[in-house]
């Protein structure tokens, strides 16, 4: 944790420490950008996203211009106007390499503050970016036709909020519940001048229906817009963004629910750059700089106050039926709550629910991995417990409170938390007697009206018509090991070395039907295929290292404010538990090494060669392909009780004194609130 | 492991009614100074199991002369929140054990991490 700190500190060179913090981070943003609906490009190409270089994050155009300009020509900056990272082009691949290489983990200094830059190379894929969209005639045009004059304010909703202003037109979006008013369009639709722009766009095919709704942002001088994700209820899913200033069009596409993918990724951005974010708002206001001259100035001295005033519109389609996204308990449509105004960040990458959790007290993370989620809020009494102690010291290394103890048999006292989370770590457990004691000693910790959130693999990987990014990330053609539960925020994106393509190795003779009464009859279980659906309810999960040696992509710490940023920076608990694992004395590897707090887990090892003893018939099958010959990794293999729709809420339901506050499935993950009875 | 941790913890050895609190026996305790923010430890207090908490405390020579019961109106009292929080947070057993009262059962702490296993046979 100090080398975590002092990385934001210190403007040296780093040490070897340091560059692991580094890497650890990049891989971060990787995830992050991901779930913004970015991929970043393993291979060298002309553009880079850079992470933490965005206006959102306090970094102004000019101060990233010059940093990126020292790198080679520069040929397109997109900067958006509430968002952490940045767009570059390079004229030259050469360049975006030269800037890769030399910005990537250095800090930029910003009036008072300074970021780290993180660069990945991108392909835009699902956020597509049309470059000079607008030509500078149809920007005047556009901002000509925006008037801010206040003679006409009542009839586009113009109002002033505390960062920026706004104006709304077609339908006025009311920031008191956060929704439109549908049934009460406002006298100015969207102007006209806006129509030959959309209509390129449908033409164009980069929206699919033509907006009926415009939001007019405009940011002076460092302002901003707080973290938020659009009312399901109110919007269809294309929401269209132009930047003025920037000429560029950016359309985002969600189609695995943007709610919860921004929410996830904003949940962690906002984590790494709210308090400077936040504090860049009075480092704005112009600073007196005695006696530099005004134009040393504006040179050397830009802060956020010396940007020029920016203005987005946001044009969205209101909709008319109600939103069927997976995510009921996080959708006003389906009966969650509406988002309180201003919308707080979500403090759990999963849903709103999750987030009021985290509001309580006192937490307990039974099962707590490297400590994703312990110092999430600052503000709570966090404790965390793992039945792995390599895990627990990454936990306390983080400065986080953890002790290493059993899901089982937790040692707090009875009714001393306000809530307990157990996040993926039921489904390690065998039998439904003891995933049954799991449920059984959350509630015991929590007091009478406590609430615990509970994560499960979930059986269907495929809910709602949506596939879970388990799923979807098949098409990496590498499988990877950490499971839905998992991989949320920090999901690992590093692909898997070449060993360890195990894909399409079905065979019918390892086809089992679910059986309901989770019973394996042949005593054998089967061992699941990295992204594919699952055939059983109860499996071995490979859990596959890299090229057999020592995966040192651990935990991506990043320095900063203590306890913000120690959760941004982070991965899975998985990969860092290998950390402390050498396959190459593994036979004797214990269950030790991994965060399941079960001594359920099943821990098997094999090599590639076609083993005699080998777990099962897919092991085999597997190992006969050509792939496998070059499997040199050890495979370990991770016991899982994945669960079906309505399994955990009976589960539940099974143990007295406490209800099922509501359940919900989230990116192949069974969710359910529970909480204590009052009474009890 | 701080001391707010420590008021949490209790012993769950197999048939012991009164595995609280445990026993600290420190070879190791550091302070390390944490931001002190009132309203937090006001809000932690009334969750704390108070005697335990000075116990802790004294058996770690930390006690600041804090009182056996809790003061009232302790909300307002900046001086008094502020031993507190030195106590709850910035007072941090690195090495040693916790001992419970009942069974006698010593639970290392290394490197300020409590292990809390248990053997098959104390479950």
């Amino acid at each position: 944790m100090d080398a975590i700190v002092e990385n934001n500190v210190k403007p040296v060179r780093r040490s070897k420490e340091d560059k692991k913090v580094i890497r650890k981070q990049l891989k971060a943003s990787h995830t992050l950008l991901k779930h913004e609906g970015i991929s970043t490009a393993p291979q060298p190409t002309k553009s880079l996203v850079v992470a933490n270089g965005g206006l959102g994050n306090g970094v102004s155009r000019e101060e990233l211009s010059a940093a990126l300009k020292q790198m080679g020509e520069v040929d397109k900056l997109i900067m958006h106007p509430n968002k952490p990272y940045a767009f570059v082009t390079y004229r030259s691949e050469e360049s975006a390499r030269k800037a890769h290489i030399n910005l990537n983990g250095e800090k930029l200094q910003c009036g008072e503050n300074s970021v780290t830059l993180y660069l990945s190379y991108v392909d835009s894929e699902g956020l597509v970016l049309v470059e000079d969209f607008v030509c500078s005639e149809e920007e005047a045009l556009l901002l000509a036709a925006i008037d801010w004059s206040s003679t006409n304010t009542d009839v586009t909703a113009q109002k002033a909020l505390k960062h920026r202003r706004v104006k709304h037109y077609g339908f006025e979006f009311r920031y008191d519940n956060n929704n439109v008013d549908k049934d009460k369009p406002l006298p100015a639709g969207i102007p006209q001048e806006c129509l030959p722009v959309l209509e390129r766009c449908v033409k164009n095919q980069h929206i699919d229906i033509m907006p009926d709704q415009l939001t007019v942002n405009q940011y002076e001088s460092g302002q901003g817009i707080p973290p938020h994700v659009d009312t399901h209820s109110a919007f269809e899913d294309t929401i269209m963004s132009l930047s003025l200033g920037a000429k560029t069009v950016m359309e985002f596409r969600h189609p695995d629910g943007r709610l919860v993918a921004v929410g996830e990724s904003r949940f962690l951005w906002t984590h790494g750059i709210t308090p400077r974010k936040f504090d860049m708002v009075p480092a704005c206001e112009p600073q007196s700089f005695g006696d530099t001259t005004p134009d040393l100035r504006t040179s050397s001295n830009l802060t956020l106050s010396k940007r020029g005033t920016r203005t987005s519109l946001t044009f969205r389609k209101i909709r008319h039926e109600p939103c069927r996204c997976a995510f009921p308990s996080a959708c006003d449509s389906q009966g969650a709550p509406p988002a309180p105004s201003p919308p707080p960040p979500p403090s759990l990458p999963c849903c709103h629910a999750d987030a009021a959790l985290l509001e309580e007290h006192v937490l307990a993370d039974v099962g707590c991995g490297n400590g994703k989620y312990l110092g999430v809020n600052p503000e709570l009494s966090a404790v965390g417990c793992d039945r792995s102690s390599a895990l627990v010291q990454i936990c306390a290394e983080r400065g986080f409170q953890a002790f290493v103890s059993d899901a089982l048999s937790v040692p707090l006292r009875a009714a001393s938390c306000d809530a307990c989370i157990s996040i993926a770590v039921i489904h390690h457990f065998s039998t439904q007697e003891r995933r049954l004691a799991a449920v059984q000693e959350l509630v015991r910790l929590l007091k009478p009206g406590g609430r615990a959130l509970i994560y499960v693999w979930a059986f269907e990987q495929e809910y709602n018509k949506q596939r879970s990014k388990y799923l979807k990330d098949q098409n990496k053609e590498l499988p990877e090991n950490h499971n839905p539960a998992e991989n949320s925020p920090e999901e690992s994106q590093e692909p898997q070395g070449k060993s360890s393509v195990h894909n399409s190795s079905h065979s019918e003779d390892n086809y089992r039907t679910v059986d309901n009464n989770q019973h394996v009859t042949d005593g054998k279980l089967s061992v699941h295929t990295n992204r594919t659906a699952f055939e059983t309810k109860d499996l071995l999960v490979p859990w596959h290292l890299k090229d057999g040696k020592k995966r040192v992509e651990g935990d991506s710490g990043e320095g900063g404010k203590k306890d913000q940023q120690k959760e941004k920076s982070k991965k899975t608990s998985r990969s860092k538990a290998t950390l402390d694992c050498n396959p190459a004395t593994s036979p004797g590897f214990d269950s030790n090494m991994f965060s399941d707090s079960s001594l359920d887990t099943i821990v098997a090892t094999h090599s590639s060669k076609p083993s005699p003893g080998g777990d099962t018939s897919q092991t085999c099958s597997s190992s006969l392909k050509s792939e496998s010959e070059i499997i040199r990794a050890p495979v370990f293999h991770r016991y899982y009780h994945v669960f079906q729709q309505g399994e955990l809420e009976q589960l539940c339901a099974q143990q007295a004194g406490v209800t099922v506050q509501s359940s919900y499935h989230d990116q192949g993950n069974w969710c359910v609130i529970l909480e204590k009875a009052l009474n009890r | 492991m701080k001391l707010l941790t420590h008021n949490m913890l209790t012993s769950h050895v197999k048939g012991v009614t009164k595995g609280y609190p445990l026993l600290i026996k420190a070879t190791e305790v550091k302070v390390t100074e944490v931001d002190f923010n009132p309203q937090f430890v006001s809000r932690m207090i009334p969750k704390l199991e108070w005697s335990a908490l000075v116990q802790a405390a004294d058996e770690l020579g930390h006690r600041q002369d804090l009182p056996v019961e809790l003061v009232p109106e302790y909300e307002k009292n900046e001086e008094f929140l502020k031993k507190v929080h030195r106590v709850l947070l910035e007072v941090e057993v690195i090495e040693g054990c916790l001992r419970c009262p009942e069974s006698g059962r010593e639970f290392p702490i290394s490197r300020g991490i409590p292990n809390m296993l248990l053997n098959d046979d104390e479950v």
